[in-house]
């Protein structure tokens, strides 16, 4: 019997998370004349499949897919690499003022985009990277984040494993590579799942960076363009958001694991 | 009254079995040792009597009635965890305050058990720390107290020495019989340490596999395993175990043939069944004599001061453990001795080899 | 590893030499693999941050083309006592006050109901963190579409606002807010599962038997137990709270931000930037975002931590 109940409180709570959702699916597949229907139709009768075909070419979804991959694709090679030479130096290496630079890379996570982003898009300017690739992505190339997640996992690796290497003959580089990035990987993957849901679903910076209507918005800019007032884009713009939703869903499916290993990160001791 | 009744009880995690149908009955103000090896089901015997797990077949029935569906809660059984379960974020006295709190108990009524509980414990003291200030023994003290304190019908205990260090474990052992012994309070107690089970328990139930292999005191227990499991289990170095079989003996008698030698039968095992046996000899009921019946090769000798362990072995390679007095011969590694064995009929146990379960009284 | 040079007769021995050689490459090493991440620290992250104390100082006139000059601290008072500024001020803080508390809430209930060794209870986990993925762009075109008065789901509720949701004045900011705590609720949940993960079962056992119901086993064990991980999801879901953008932006847009009292102050910020072309202004209001969202980071970390019990 209590059984019962606790099936109950949670479908009752996945009803509720999931309402919006299927709502969306549901409205994204409704010729314009369903619409306003009262109450909003369970199920689309005659699913109009052409709305997502037509969010992706008139709906310019896919440039916007495209420009989202490359700017995720850098800003995610770019903070693991960082990441993972610098989170090496901080845990392998001596050399002065290690505690210090440590701390500071630290302190970037203090330091909120409102802050910094109003001279960033000053210094994109001067460096001719408005409205460009780099502009989107460069800013992100290094995360305190990630440092600190991959310091931590390269802790974890015995001492005795790096002065076994050295005296097998390994300089740092070929350990670097050849153990300590392999036994880190259940972190980096964390840090690269991290990474990309974070860049991916970037609004502000892409925004700005980019100024107005660009050939380089990326997806989630594309959906405000897409968010009209008229009925009859409403079904598209919804495909859109399907379209943008999903991938990340199945994404999530994978890697979920190594995903609320990252976010969890500072929470449970 | 507060019997605790266990009738075909039997226990499943999806495919295994945990308990398998489980029939015990223990008394009133009894101590009953459930004692086996990780994984034998005991714990989650206990569990089952606490509620914690459900009950797949059978009933359980605390104090003539049966509990399966009632809440751990309302089933007035306090238990002792392993690891001591203290909430850490309350103080000692609140701690052992808990359980009273639920039942409406006025305030005064509640410091003064828990004044009450706590200097039977000796934590007098203490009351004001949390658990992380104390040490181990002092934590299992604190357990206890709560446990007490509520004076429940039953007490189950789940191996609650395990944590402490030998010598606190022995003090602790007596304190627990004396507490029981004076609260008078039916006490499930698991353990996996037969020393315990030994010194503790009124009744030994010993356990593998989910299968109750017996219940009986620990002198009955000790003299008369009920089969070949329970033979070894019990007795530390353990009983011999040699497979063999029945034969004819000079006299008319009988004999049971085992590699190394041939052992002849007392009257009252001679009208066992004929056919494959196990024969068991405590090491203590042996000793190196070259008149011997057996004979065995020395591979090595333990000298433990008051006591020396000569291990041996059999031509087919069956292990044969003799228990010597200090002062007497300390033969070599590698020497070939005969073995005696104590005249007494009670030193030679047999057991039917295919279903394991004694042969004889 | 160090073997003491004595110096015998004086004078650093070839270990000494080859021991320092050694040292100072394992230094650069060093600097050179700290480079990249310190260079764009250094021009991203830290730069911006002290140049932004200097863009305070500068005023940029509202006509289109003038340069900015130099007024010292003249800007910051003006700024801060502006309408716009206040009342972006109390805006915000009305919508973290919507938005901080429910979000911890429903994500720990969720978490409690999750954490049970029920069949396909994995299913309703994943439901339950998947808003995570959902970036503010998404969620701000499936709410915005619930909430239109035609097509949206509050017509069959029988909740007919007017002027619409969206439009509404009272209601612009509460709707931003419900946006908010649906998209943040993955991430609270997961945060939630997370720390009672950390809450011995055992515990929770000996209070059962103890005698506490399900209630006050939540109330007395598992909420004081989950302190730490409440405290960690309260700072996380204010500084969140406190960044939000992209539902204003897409969903109310700058013409009406203002007068549906929705104009959050990173909202503003922007705009100031962006629209009125007033750096100088922009960096005053983003200043005093930064000192409150760290500030209350360290009240917190100060208040709270001294009540936060972990379970050792």
């Amino acid at each position: 019997m209590r059984r019962a109940g606790s099936y109950a409180a949670l479908t009752i709570g996945a009803v509720v998370v999931l309402a919006p959702i299927y709502f969306t699916i549901v409205n994204s597949l409704l010729p314009p004349s369903q619409l306003a229907h009262q109450p909003p139709p369970l199920f689309p009768s005659s699913p109009q499949w052409h709305d997502y075909s037509l969010a992706w070419t008139s709906g310019h979804l896919a440039r916007y897919m495209a420009t989202s991959a490359v700017m995720t694709i850098s800003i995610v090679v770019g903070q693991l690499v960082t990441s993972v030479f610098a989170a090496y130096a901080f845990a392998f290496l001596r050399f002065p003022f290690k505690r210090t630079l440590f701390l500071l890379c630290l302190a970037t996570l203090m330091i909120p985009f409102e802050v910094t982003f109003i001279t960033n898009l000053d210094t994109l300017t001067s460096l001719g990277w408005f409205n460009s690739y780099e502009g989107l992505a460069v800013p992100f190339l290094a995360t305190g984040f990630g440092i600190f997640l991959l310091r931590q996992a390269f802790l974890q690796i015995p001492k005795d494993l790096l002065e076994a290497a050295r005296l097998d003959g390994y300089g740092h580089w070929r350990f670097m590579l050849r153990v300590a990035v392999p036994l880190a990987r259940p972190s980096l993957a964390a840090l690269g799942v991290f990474s990309f849901l974070a860049a991916w679903n970037q609004y502000l910076w892409p925004l700005v960076a980019t100024g107005g209507t660009s050939p380089l918005d990326t997806v989630q800019i594309g959906l405000k363009q897409l968010v009209g007032t008229s009925a009859q884009n409403i079904p598209i713009a919804l495909a859109g958001a399907v379209i943008a939703f999903v991938p990340l869903v199945i994404l999530l499916l994978i890697f979920q694991k190594q995903l609320v290993r990252s976010l969890t990160a500072g929470a449970v001791k | 009254m507060a019997e605790v009744s266990f009738a075909g009880v039997t226990k499943r995690f999806g495919d295994s079995v945990a308990v398998d149908g489980l029939t015990l009955d223990i008394g009133d103000g009894e101590l009953l040792v459930l004692l086996g090896s990780s994984g034998c089901g005991k714990t989650t015997a206990l569990r089952l009597v606490a509620g914690l797990e459900e009950v797949s077949e059978g009933t359980i029935s605390i104090g003539g009635r049966v509990v399966n569906e009632i809440d751990p809660k309302d089933r007035d059984v306090a238990m002792v965890f392993q690891s001591y379960a203290l909430y850490p974020h309350l103080s000692v006295a609140r701690n052992i305050e808990f359980p009273l709190r639920q039942r409406g108990m006025a305030k005064e009524e509640r410091t003064a058990k828990v004044k009450e509980a706590a200097v039977t414990l000796g934590l007098d003291a203490l009351l004001d720390r949390k658990p992380s200030q104390l040490s181990g023994g002092q934590r299992q003290r604190v357990a206890l107290a709560r446990a007490i304190v509520r004076d429940p019908q039953v007490f189950l205990m789940d191996e609650p020495l395990s944590n402490l260090d030998a010598a606190l474990r022995v003090q602790t052992r007596a304190d627990i019989v004396a507490l029981q012994s004076r609260l008078s309070t039916t006490t499930l107690y698991v353990t996996h340490d037969q020393v315990e089970a030994m010194t503790m328990g009124d009744r030994i139930a010993v356990m593998s596999q989910g299968v109750l292999q017996q219940v009986a005191a620990p002198e009955d227990l000790y003299a008369r395993p009920a089969n070949t499991f329970v033979a070894g289990f019990l007795g530390s170095p353990g009983m011999n175990l040699l497979p063999g079989r029945i034969g004819r003996g000079v006299d008319d008698g009988f004999t049971v043939e085992v590699s190394g030698g041939s052992v002849p039968l007392p009257p009252a095992l001679r009208t066992a069944a004929a056919g494959l046996v196990v024969l068991g000899l405590r090491p203590e009921s042996l000793r190196i004599d070259p008149l011997g019946p057996l004979r065995a090769g020395v591979t090595i000798v333990e000298l433990l001061g008051a006591e020396t362990h000569v291990i041996c072995t059999t031509p087919d390679g069956s292990r044969l453990i003799v228990r010597q007095p200090p002062q007497a011969a300390k033969p070599a590694p590698g020497d070939q001795v005969g073995i005696a064995i104590d005249p007494d009929p009670a030193a030679l146990h047999l057991f039917d080899a295919a279903s394991t379960q004694r042969l004889g009284p | 590893m160090t073997v003491a040079s004595v110096g015998v007769g004086g004078g650093a021995t070839s270990r000494d030499t080859a021991r320092r050689s050694r040292r100072l490459r394992e230094m650069g090493l060093a600097y050179l693999l700290l480079a990249p991440a310190l260079l764009a620290f250094g021009v991203f992250t830290f730069y911006p941050f002290l140049r932004n104390f200097k863009l305070m100082l500068y005023e940029t006139p509202p006509v289109p083309g003038l340069p900015a000059h130099y007024v010292g601290l003249h800007q910051i008072v003006p700024t801060l006592t502006s309408t716009q500024f206040t009342q972006s001020l109390v805006t915000t803080l009305i919508f973290v006050v919507l938005v901080v508390p429910l979000s911890l809430v429903l994500g720990l209930l969720l978490a409690v109901a999750a954490h049970r060794r029920l069949k396909g209870i994995a299913i309703y986990r994943m439901i339950f963190s998947s808003t995570v993925v959902s970036s503010v762009a998404v969620a701000s075109v499936v709410f915005g579409t619930l909430l239109n008065p035609v097509v949206g789901l509050l017509p069959w509720l029988g909740i007919n606002p007017s002027p619409p949701a969206l439009e509404n004045s009272t209601w612009a900011l509460p709707a931003v807010a419900v946006i908010t705590i649906w998209q943040f609720l993955g991430l609270s949940f997961i945060i939630m599962s997370a720390g009672l993960q950390s809450v011995p079962d055992e515990l929770l056992e000996a209070a059962q038997i103890d005698g506490a119901g399900a209630w006050t086993r939540f109330w007395r064990m598992t909420v004081p137990l989950l302190s730490p991980t409440i405290f960690f999801a309260l700072v996380v879901s204010t500084i969140y709270a406190f960044q939000s953008f992209g539902a204003v932006d897409i969903l109310i847009g700058y013409q009406n931000a203002a007068n549906l009292h929705a104009n959050v102050l990173i909202y503003e910020i922007v705009n100031t930037l962006q629209m009125e072309n007033n750096p100088g202004a922009a960096a005053i209001m983003a200043t005093v975002l930064f000192l409150i969202t760290l500030g209350l980071t360290l009240l917190q970390m100060r208040f709270l931590e001294r009540r936060v019990h972990y379970a050792n």
